[in-house]
Order: C-alpha cells, then structure tokens, then sequence
C-alpha cells in the first residue's frame, strides 16, 4: 500500500483547497487534446475539436474536464484507500471507454503543469513531487482493474 | 513536427527567461531529482542540495545546450551532435529517452511557475514537442 507522509498530505491537500476545479479541470483535459492531440480519439463526439482556440472553448471539453477533476478531488480526500475508490471506473475505462492506461499518466503529467501555471507560488519543488506521486498513484489505480 | 508557429512561440517563450539560465537550470534538475529519485543514480558524485555549486554549475550547461538548440531548430540534430553522442556512449542515460522525459516535465513546471498563464496550452504543446525532439536526437545513437 502507498504510504503518504504528514507532509505529502499536507502539500496535497494545502494546495487542493485552493485549486479552482472547474477551470484547472477544463484546462487539464483541452491541453491533454492539444498537446497529444492523438488523444482527440477518445473524444470524437465531442464536436468541434479543430484548434486550440476551438478545444479551448468546447463546452463538452470543459464539462468534463470539470467531471475528471472532481473525481480526482475525492481521491484525495481518500489518499489511503485509491485503489478501492477508483475500482468501477478502472473497469469503465478498460471495458467501456478502451483507454489505454498510458493517457492517464500523460494527463497526470498535463495536471502537473497546469498546476504549477495556475498555483506558481506554491509550486515547490516538495510540492510537486507530492502531486508527481499522486498522480502517479492515481494512474496506477485507474490502470488497475484492466484485463 | 515543430512548425514554423511552434518555432516561434519557442524562440518567443526562451527570451522571455531573460538569461536566468543558472536559476531556471538549477531548479530544474533540483526538481527532477525530487520528484523522480531513479534519476539520481547519475550523479553520485554530486552534492545534490538545493542550490548546491553542482546543480548550479550543471544546471547552466544544460540550459545553455538547450539555448543553443532553439537557435537551431532547423537543425536539431547537428547541433546536438556532439551531445548525441555523449549521452550514447559516456552517459548511457537509461532508458533513452525515459530520464529525459523527466527532465522535460520538471523543466515544463519551472517554465510554467515563472510565466504562470503565459504558458499557455499552445506554448506548452509547442515546448513539449521541441524537448521531446530534442530527448530523440540525444538518443539517436544509442544502438
């Protein structure tokens, strides 16, 4: 099982307490889409996904930006048991949606960066190793259940 | 691909660090080191506290080379030839390209504390691609 210092908990929920969900969220998913843009795979539906601008402003993108956050919010009120909490939607993402558990590292990774766009003066160094492991934590949670 | 858009957000972004080379590199590599322990195992011989001559030393030669790589974005991989060819056959960073995607990500978030919004999602994609490309050149020659 991970195991989670005071101070890695206190780094991660410090700045979690302050992260606005709903734009981080947004921004995390329209830069997954726009740095990796074979990642726009997943999100075909979602209509208009031709330019930045354009992924930017997709309200479907920023919906569920907002929905992939929240989720990772509650994760980490519940650092000790992720595994458990994120079970269902490990099997969602392999047995519905087909994701490769590679993407989630990569917008794990594009979290990281807005983070540190949005929360600078937080943003040390202890910091961002506390949310590397998180996130990596996280990837490794929803990747889980796949078979 | 590194488009001309690419080329010129990445030219723009670098003069925007105003020749903080030492400190953008310093806190770069402290950053790797924290966040992905593995990839201290190349430096051994360093004093590895923050701010340490080391780091600091080290952390201007890399940023130094990259400075010289986006004078050079035409030509990646002649001007990185030389580096190319001491990462394959005296440093054997292992895997290719793995600890360099480190050093990409920590190098990302201390662009992104110092210019906060102003690392946007297209500046971030165009400078994402031009480390990636640069990790590739320097693992050219591995085997």
């Amino acid at each position: 099982m991970v195991q989670w210092t005071a101070e890695e908990k206190q780094l991660i929920t410090g700045l979690w307490a302050k992260v606005d969900v709903a734009t981080c969220g947004a921004e995390a998913l329209a830069r997954l889409l726009i740095v990796y843009p074979w990642t726009q795979r997943f999100f075909a539906s979602f209509g208009n996904l031709s330019s930045p601008t354009a992924i930017l402003g997709n309200p479907r993108v920023r919906a569920h930006g907002k929905k992939v956050l929240t989720s990772f919010g509650e994760a980490i009120k519940n650092l000790d048991t992720i595994k458990k909490y994120f079970a269902q939607l490990s099997l969602l993402h392999c047995e519905k949606l087909h994701v490769d558990p590679e993407n989630f590292r990569l917008l794990g990774d594009i979290l990281i960066v807005v983070l540190a766009a949005y929360y600078s003066k937080d943003f040390s160094p202890a910091c961002q190793a506390a949310w590397q492991k998180v996130v990596r934590v996280v990837a490794h949670a929803l990747a889980h259940e796949y078979h | 691909v590194l488009t001309g858009e690419d080329k010129k957000l990445i030219q723009q972004t670098w003069a925007k660090l105003g020749g903080a080379d030492e400190e953008i590199g310093a806190e770069t590599l402290y950053r790797t080191f924290h966040s992905y322990p593995t990839t201290k195992t190349y430096f051994p011989h360093f004093d590895l506290s923050q701010g340490s001559d080391q780091i600091r030393g080290h952390g201007k030669k890399v940023v130094a080379a990259l400075g010289n790589a986006i004078k050079n974005l035409d030509n990646l991989s002649q001007a990185l030839s030389e580096l190319s060819n001491l990462h394959a056959y005296n440093l054997r960073v292992d895997p290719p390209g793995f600890s360099l995607q480190f050093l990409s990500q920590c190098l990302q978030v201390t662009l992104a504390t110092r210019l906060g919004k102003e690392y946007t999602p297209e500046v971030h994609s165009a400078v994402d691609k031009f480390l990636s490309a640069v990790a590739a050149v320097l693992a050219e020659k591995y085997r």
